[in-house]
């Protein structure tokens, strides 16, 4: 596609002697590399809370972030406002980090090759409104349907539309169109007059509207939902101690993004303040276990055509047989490694320097039955369900709460218990895994990453997995 | 600064295309960062941008929408994004703007900007963040490296109206400056942080006395260890009881209130906690981050007791959450530009006590000291509590050891009966 058949092209205007006029200024004080990173976003969102639709959103932001590398140092500044004077006032307050000449070579632009992983020919938020405020209808009267116990329920949905340029001194340029879409219910029920319990379920991706109508249904999502409530209703205290702990299949995989992979992230081992910094090589897993970071996955939350530096996206093998193979890569960490690109430069938005940050993070399918896997645990936990997780990638330490877990007794699985949070240090808690399950399986698609104040969606899969040991904080000794 | 009459003219433009009512909420901000690692500048960030948010009623159908194009077309847009929206929404017979005798603004200045943030220049920025950097590095022979130091600054306005005769508007500064040392001994590594942020740049600890602290927490962590599953007495330091609050707060927010997603739902002057316990929400206080004249819907803000001697007394609410429960908004209304209106805490506070930290932790035998609490194990619908935790053992009355990798769990209930000390280190 041609800079003039773009979304920025045509809207805007822009053109290639713009964005050269641009880079020329933002390279003026000197520096090694500058590039351009415009957006154009436009949200949706509607929520039904008490069978009321009470809150409906719409908007549009836009704007474009100028950067500007000089060795280890970072030069950023951005607009909100795309004329001409507005963007080269940017460009020259980024070009301030610089002194001395530009080693810049110019050579006009060629577009990036790009995959086409969610050819969508009509995004969610440019069907009808009525059409998408009939889905959380749906949700809230099968949530409500399912159990008499159900007593409130709050249904979501939200969709974006996001179009990119990026143009860099190395004479990239790319575009991407980017939609994403996603539902979510959470549910609360009560037994007479007992605690209240919630449950939460959602999934989407980067998909049309036709996904929520055919494959993941409102009803699929609020059942999900009042299932999870309803079984902590009869929730016992989760134990507490060292034990082993199974953990399902799908956003349990939320484990190797806490454990391993905020880890491999290249800043942090480019300043060796990570646990897993100069540990190419060495075993910090078991040799059951294969760890991969995939960006290119069709219609996935983690997926990106090309990354937010304008680098495609790539399936990188982290942990490989148990023994760390690579990081994850954004541009400044890979020019100043000397590495390859891996496609996870990614930023919130245009007013945010990129970073290195995952995609997909999943670990591959391996031979054991997962009813195997619970029939050879005599004792210990299975975590069906996560809320969220956190890591300290100095220490390594890591927790995570899980949202829907059960005892494991003789091999069977029990009662449900409630309020479990497993702990665990990245480079040791993979090294107990004693067991693969052949049921990998991706999550539904509601994944949202927080790292140094930038949020960006991410996918997470795991297959049944057995952890030997594992310590496990809950209230009943 | 943005000019208040904005707003007026998206809430105007909004009755004349048929809102029953409408607020507009406008916000400016210019960010400022410099961030250091390793004795050298690693970035410079400076840019600022502006949006306005609107809010519609059609009769009792709400609609929200967003911009960051402030024109005269984009106001346009605006106010015809918020109809479309507001239309297909259901009607809810407790939505609507404040009565006109609920709105105001606080007098005075409650000394939220303060210009001496924008006269420090770049390079006196970018040293302060250098000097924090150093007196970390400096601290001790095991702070081995860094993972920076940084000074930020921000410039910002808001200005609202409504259709019910409210315009105001206000300025904000504030200024932070922090460091993230990083220490090693042996195996062990361990990163841990100081900061200091205020509205004035006069008001900001020193950047010696930053890393200093910040080399000190690192330090106290290195050589950690596990202990065996136990109960003991917990004390958490100023940070860690700081995040209770937010959990004290999520539970009396009027929105967990009224879907009874709350352990505190219905325990209105009721002994929910230990009768040393007195929490307040004060945005009212000048200089402070939580202070604002007015709050995010015209609503004047106040100072509000939560929980008075044990006994919850107050939740904190907005006009919609207030009329849902048959109560009066406590001038808590809070909205970003894009989202939609929510509740929020101005200056959330427990009172002090009369112990120092070092006279409670005297007071105990065997427990914990926490220092960081990590993960997200708070259930504030059913009070459940388990979170991931690091600090230093307590033997004897001594910080004797640092621990990590352990949890801590209990209920939001039991842990408020049984506050059995507050320190006087407010």
């Amino acid at each position: 596609m041609a800079l003039s058949d773009s979304f920025f092209g045509q809207k805007f205007g822009i053109t290639e002697h713009d964005l050269q006029s641009y880079l020329d200024e933002a390279l003026s004080a000197g520096g090694d590399y500058a590039d351009l990173y415009f957006e154009y976003l436009a949200t949706s969102s509607l929520s039904i809370d008490e069978s009321i639709v009470k809150s409906a959103v719409q908007g549009v932001s836009l704007g474009v972030g100028v950067r500007v590398i000089a060795g280890e140092r970072t030069g950023y500044a951005y607009s909100d406002d795309l004329s001409p004077d507005k963007i080269r006032r940017a460009s020259r307050v980024a070009a301030c980090i610089a002194k001395g000449p530009a080693k810049v070579d110019k050579t006009g632009f060629e577009e990036a090759n790009k995959r086409d992983l969610y050819p969508i020919l009509q995004a969610p938020n440019e069907t009808s409104l009525t059409e998408r405020v009939e889905l959380v209808k749906r949700a809230d009267r099968a949530a409500r349907a399912y159990d008499s116990r159900v007593f409130q329920v709050q249904a979501s949905y939200a969709d974006s539309l996001r179009q990119v340029l990026v143009a860099n001194s190395d004479g990239v340029l790319s575009f991407d169109r980017q939609p994403m879409a996603r539902m979510g219910v959470g549910v609360l029920a009560r037994q007479g007059d007992g605690t209240p319990q919630r449950g939460y379920s959602g999934g989407g991706g980067r998909v049309a509207l036709d996904f929520f109508l055919n494959e993941k249904t409102p009803e699929y999502f609020a059942h999900e939902a009042a299932r999870q409530a309803i079984v902590q209703l009869d929730a016992v205290p989760a134990p507490a101690g060292e034990m082993t702990v199974v953990l399902g299949p799908g956003w349990p995989g939320i484990l190797l993004h806490e454990a391993v992979g905020h880890g491999l992230e290249a800043d942090f081992n480019r300043k060796k303040v990570s646990a897993f910094s100069d540990r190419i090589g060495q075993q910090v897993a078991s040799p059951l276990c294969t760890v991969i970071d995939d960006g290119t996955i069709r219609n996935r939350r983690g997926s990106l055509n090309v990354d937010d530096e304008g680098a495609p996206t790539q399936k990188n093998v982290l942990i490989e047989k148990g023994v760390l193979r690579g990081y994850l890569f954004d541009k400044l960490s890979s020019r100043l490694l000397h590495a390859g690109a891996t496609g996870n430069g990614r930023r919130e938005s245009y007013q945010h320097i990129p970073m290195p940050r995952m995609t997909n993070t999943f670990m591959l399918a391996g031979e054991s039955d997962p009813d195997e896997i619970v029939r050879s645990t005599p004792r210990g936990l299975y975590c069906a369900n996560f809320g969220g997780g956190q890591v300290d990638i100095t220490s390594g330490n890591f927790v995570f709460s899980a949202s829907e877990s059960y005892l494991i007794e003789d091999g069977h699985i029990t009662r449900p218990v409630r309020g479990a949070t497993l702990i665990g240090n990245g480079p040791e808690a993979l090294k107990y895994v004693s067991m693969v399950g052949n049921d990998l399986k991706l999550d539904e698609g509601v994944g949202i990453c927080g790292k140094e104040g930038q949020s960006v969606p991410v996918g997470v899969g795991i297959p049944t997995i057995k952890v030997d040991r594992m310590t496990v904080g809950g209230t009943s000794g | 600064m943005i000019d208040a009459e904005l707003a007026s003219k998206a809430v105007r433009l909004a009755l004349d295309s048929g809102a029953s009512d409408a607020e507009c909420t406008l916000s400016e901000g210019e960010e400022f960062s410099a961030s250091v690692r390793m004795r050298s500048l690693e970035t410079l960030k400076d840019a600022g941008s502006r949006g306005a948010g609107l809010r519609v009623l059609l009769g009792r159908q709400v609609g929200s929408s967003y911009t960051s194009d402030l024109s005269s077309e984009g106001l346009r847009k605006l106010v015809d994004s918020a109809l479309e929206i507001a239309a297909i929404s259901t009607e809810d017979p407790h939505a609507g703007l404040p009565d006109p005798s609920e709105l105001g603004s606080l007098a005075g200045d409650l000394q939220l900007y303060s210009d001496d943030v924008s006269r420090v220049d770049t390079q006196q920025r970018i040293d302060q963040a250098l000097e924090a950097e150093d007196a970390a590095l400096s601290a001790d022979p095991r702070i081995t490296n860094s993972e920076g130091a940084s000074f930020d600054a921000y410039n910002g306005a808001r200005a609202f109206a409504n259709s019910r005769g409210f315009v105001g508007s206000y300025r904000m500064s504030s200024c932070s400056l922090s460091a993230t040392p990083v220490a090693r001994q042996g195996e062990s590594m361990e990163r841990d942080y100081w900061y200091s942020y205020a509205r004035s740049y006069a008001k900001l600890e020193s950047p010696a006395s930053i890393g200093r602290r910040a080399a000190e927490r690192a330090l106290r962590r290195l050589g950690s260890r596990k202990v065996p599953t136990q109960k003991v007495p917990v004390i958490f330091d100023q940070l860690t009881a700081r995040s209770l609050l937010s959990n004290i707060f999520e539970a009396v927010d009027g929105e967990s209130i009224y879907r009874k997603a709350s352990f505190l739902a219905g325990k209105l002057g009721e002994r929910i906690a230990s009768e040393n316990v007195t929490i307040i929400d004060d945005s009212t206080i000048p200089g402070l981050f939580g202070t604002s004249p007015f709050d995010d819907e015209g609503v004047p803000t106040r100072r509000t007791v939560v929980i008075d001697r044990g006994v919850l007394s107050s939740y904190l609410l907005n006009t919609y959450t207030a009329r849902k429960l048959g109560l009066r908004t406590t001038g808590n209304a809070a909205r970003g530009i894009t989202g939609n209106a929510s509740v929020g805490h101005g200056n959330l506070f427990l009172q002090k006590g009369e112990r120092s930290p070092q006279e409670i932790i005297r007071g105990i035998g065997k427990g914990l000291y926490v220092t960081e609490l990590i993960g997200s194990g708070v259930n504030t619908v059913t009070g459940d509590y388990s979170r991931g935790a690091a600090g230093l053992w307590i033997e004897n009355g001594e910080l004797a050891y640092p621990v990590s990798e352990i949890t801590i769990a209990s209920t939001l209930q039991q842990m408020l009966m049984d506050i059995a000390s507050i320190g006087s280190d407010l």
